[in-house]
């Protein structure tokens, strides 16, 4: 029998971890990818990566570093898999120092670890402030060393459209679309792995890249793959708002030291150095001495949104509190933080090493996603995923630097994983559905690309993402998000009416564009929808009329299925592995 | 009062056949706004500042932070990355042309796909022996940390390439963006096990000779990349082996 054919989507730490694997157990792998590879959203990763290594003297260990991450998501991650998660990821680092990530180092020459969010351990190596950066690079070159040896294929420039799915149900290959020919071609495969990272372009402005649409997920999801806990999105407490995205301040920033303040004062005048200690409120600090600015990411943001909106003491009256890392010195900035500074330095104008920064929360990381097995198997046999783009890893809130983690080690189990599959996958029957599949997305195109209508594509993505920013982000409420769904579904409507200002067949990025958007639409819904039928506050998921957590009725994942009708997905709840560590309140303003 | 607006004078070519035109487009001024921004305002509501109908102009962007290096394009004459150019900070009207040296996709959007086949020829990883746990890697001072890491950072925009009077057909040049790689891997503990293969795919045409020293490369480098340093000392690095291979035979 011929050797199994792998189709990997996305070239980000999932993709390309599991593209690495499949190459080194003797498989060829197809890689496809919007943009090269190296350009990939995990680029944008800043602070860190997570490892129980204990090089601190700290007594850190992986049970602790389970138990953090269990305890930060709320209780609502399966445990086995994060267990064995935390329990790889020493041997990970390890792995990234061999491959060359040039991580920081202390002056013994050992790895340097620094603090993040919801953990009182130095449990975070980091390369300056790029660490995804330098992390995906190294899986790059990697990849790229695999490729030079004829193990990997890549399709860079081309985007997936679809699974192409069996007449028993089983993923046979997948159709793409060369975004520059704008010819539509389908791939054959034995098994295939979305690592097709976050959602956040639903949100219309994130922390994410341009190509976390989400669009993968949803075409699977539309196919028949169950969506998980989409109700759960992570809003970064400290980004830079800016026109075109929001750009992410790394929580390092805090790690190393940096303190959140505002004016005690409405209205305050003085310029900033001269407002004595007296007069700002650390109120991060003040709320949870324990954590202090490194509390999770959920329990900061929200603390922000508080002073801001309840107590009215944005900076300037604006939506904005102090970032503040000017107490520390210059070069001690450099080393650790530099990439993270010339970012504020570049894109405001001001130097934070002399100016405390202003920021505010942000959408950032999609802790929802494709229902996986512990095998990292969608509901469809033979569609696996990896990475931000499936539910697995993070419950209802990720902590810092565990994103990193959970790509690699995804990749790396998913890799063998499909591989084990695929080599005990019969043969398809006829063409395996390709011939038909091929039609449908044919009929799709033409009638995008031919649709007379009034409705720009970019316009209605603005509405989608002003909509689900309001309703479904730091706080909801069941009204709000019923108001959402029912914007969602004027916008599937006005959809209908979608009009082309571009209707050439070369590098057409409206045409592109229009067809994720209608994917973003879909899956919108799973998220506005999740929340408003989970009637409790867990994580990143807070409502204020309902601010208990719920785990008789809610300790169980959330799972989404499309049904094509208007009412929109069909919802139903599965019990959440919590073998090992039983759940407990989850508070940060008191020892855990 | 009317709205403040910002004029763009935007290079326009539907396929690399077709001819180049220059359409131009005045876009409503926000606080903070960049190009990127202005291009996405271009593609809600595609009209030139004469009022005619267009198309969305075509152009690579991703991450918009300047880290994933997509958005290269020339701002004003000049090669730079478009998320980080922020209009209040460039002469009006604002010019917008893609990058010269690379085959021209579309509009703004051009093939850059050379440099990976670069980075391919050179080697340009480390050689482990495989994923499964072999403990943990070889230990490096911090000295040296700081040194590799800058060198690391090169994002591929290809703007190095671009200024680069010396990167063109003529001479085949791999450009700076590829030397510097070879001097970051040459340094590593494990990387340097390839450090003669690589100097000498650079001892040829096309190779570290070429470089005419004009300094282009590391004026225009968006993340202050060391990049003439990296030339001498790999260029020094080619002579001795070169001398070597020559004396071997």
């Amino acid at each position: 029998m011929a050797a199994p054919r792998i189709i990997v989507i996305g070239g980000g730490l999932a993709g390309l971890a599991a593209v690495i694997k499949i190459a080194e157990a003797g498989g060829t792998v197809d890689l496809f990818s919007i943009v090269p590879v190296k350009r990939s959203h995990s680029v944008c990763a800043q602070g860190g990566i997570n490892a129980a290594k204990n090089l601190k003297g700290e007594g850190d260990t992986t049970d602790k570093h389970f138990d953090d991450t269990i305890y930060g998501g709320d209780f609502l991650a399966n445990q086995t898999p994060v267990k064995a998660m935390c329990e790889a990821a020493p041997g990970i680092i390890d792995l990234l120092d061999r491959m060359g990530v040039p991580f920081n180092r202390t002056p013994e020459g050992l790895l340097d670890f620094r603090r993040f969010g919801g953990t009182l351990y130095n449990r975070t190596a980091f390369a300056g402030a790029t660490t995804g950066q330098q992390l995906l690079y190294a899986l790059d070159e990697q990849v790229r060393r695999h490729e030079s040896e004829c193990k990997v294929r890549k399709f860079e420039g081309w985007e997936f459209l679809s699974a192409v799915i069996d007449s028993k149900g089983v993923a046979r290959g997948i159709t793409a679309l060369d975004l520059r020919t704008m010819e539509l071609r389908s791939f054959q495969a034995d098994a295939i792995i979305l690592a097709t990272g976050g959602n956040g372009a639903i949100f219309g402005k994130s922390t994410n890249s341009v190509v976390c649409t989400g669009s993968a997920d949803s075409a699977i999801f539309q196919q028949g793959a169950y969506y998980a806990n989409g109700e759960f999105i992570q809003v970064h407490p400290t980004c830079i708002p800016g026109e075109d995205k929001l750009r992410l301040m790394s929580e390092s920033a805090r790690g190393e030291g940096g303190r959140v303040w505002v004016p005690r004062n409405k209205g305050e005048k003085r310029p900033i150095k001269q407002i004595p200690a007296a007069d700002r409120w650390y109120f991060l600090e003040e709320w949870y001495p324990k954590y202090g600015n490194l509390v999770p990411r959920d329990v900061a943001t929200r603390a922000i949104h508080k002073v801001v909106y309840e107590h009215g003491l944005g900076i300037d009256g604006q939506p904005m509190v102090y970032l503040d890392l000017t107490h520390i010195d210059r070069a001690t900035l450099n080393r650790k933080l530099e990439g993270i500074l010339e970012i504020y330095e570049k894109f405001v104008g001001d130097d934070p090493r002399d100016v405390p920064m202003k920021i505010f929360p942000g959408m950032h990381y999609t802790m929802g996603g494709l229902w996986v097995d512990f095998n990292q198997m969608t509901n469809i046999p033979g569609i696996f995923a990896a990475g931000e783009c499936e539910y697995q890893y993070h419950g209802a809130n990720r902590l810092g630097a565990n994103s990193l983690l959970s790509c690699i080690f995804g990749g790396f189990i998913t890799g063998p994983n499909a591989l084990k599959y695929a080599k005990d996958l019969p043969a398809a029957e006829g063409d395996g559905g390709h011939g038909a599949e091929i039609a449908r997305q044919a009929e799709i195109n033409a009638k995008l690309l031919k649709n007379e209508g009034t409705e720009n594509p970019f316009k209605l993505w603005r509405e989608l993402g002003n909509t689900m920013t309001e309703h479904a982000t730091v706080i909801r409420y069941n009204k709000g998000l019923k108001q959402a769904d029912e914007k969602i579904v004027e916008l599937l409507e006005r959809y209908k009416k979608v009009n082309l200002s571009d209707r050439s067949q070369w590098a057409n990025t409206s045409f592109a564009f229009a067809r994720q958007l209608k994917n973003m639409l879909e899956l919108s819904r799973c998220i506005a929808q999740g929340a408003l039928l989970r009637d409790e506050s867990r994580g990143a998921h807070y409502k204020p009329d309902f601010p208990d957590r719920n785990d008789e009725r809610f300790l169980k994942t959330t799972k989404a299925s499309f049904t094509g009708a208007v009412e929109g997905p069909k919802f139903e709840y599965e019990e959440v592995d919590t073998q090992f560590i039983k759940p407990r309140p989850r508070r940060y303003d008191a020892t855990k | 009062m009317a709205e403040k607006t910002v004029a763009f004078e935007i290079k326009r070519q539907a396929n690399p056949d077709s001819p180049a035109v220059w359409e131009s487009f005045e876009i409503p001024w926000r606080p903070g706004m960049n190009v990127i921004s202005a291009m996405m305002e271009i593609a809600a509501n595609p009209v030139t500042a004469d009022g005619h109908d267009t198309t969305p102009i075509t152009y690579d962007s991703n991450c918009l932070e300047e880290i994933c290096g997509s958005c290269a394009m020339r701002i004003n004459g000049k090669a730079r990355m478009a998320c980080s150019a922020l209009v209040d900070n460039l002469e009006k009207p604002i010019k917008l042309e893609p990058l010269s040296k690379f085959p021209l996709v579309r509009d703004l959007q051009v093939d850059r796909s050379v440099l990976f086949a670069n980075l391919s020829a050179v080697k340009a990883w480390v050689p482990i022996d495989g994923t499964y746990d072999l403990g943990s890697g070889p230990r490096v001072f911090p000295q040296q940390q700081e040194a590799s890491y800058p060198l690391s950072n090169c994002i591929s925009c290809c703007c190095c390439m671009e200024v680069c009077p010396q990167f063109n057909d003529d001479t085949g040049f791999v450009g700076a963006a590829t030397i510097a790689q070879v001097k970051l891997f040459n340094d590593h503990p494990t990387g340097k096990v390839f450090k003669e293969e690589r100097l000498r795919a650079l001892a040829g045409d096309g190779g570290i000779q070429e470089c005419g020293f004009a300094q282009n490369c590391v004026e225009v480098c968006p993340k202050g990349i060391p990049l003439t340093n990296a030339i001498s000392d790999v260029s020094r690095d080619v002579l001795i082996q070169k001398a070597k291979d020559f004396l071997r035979g």
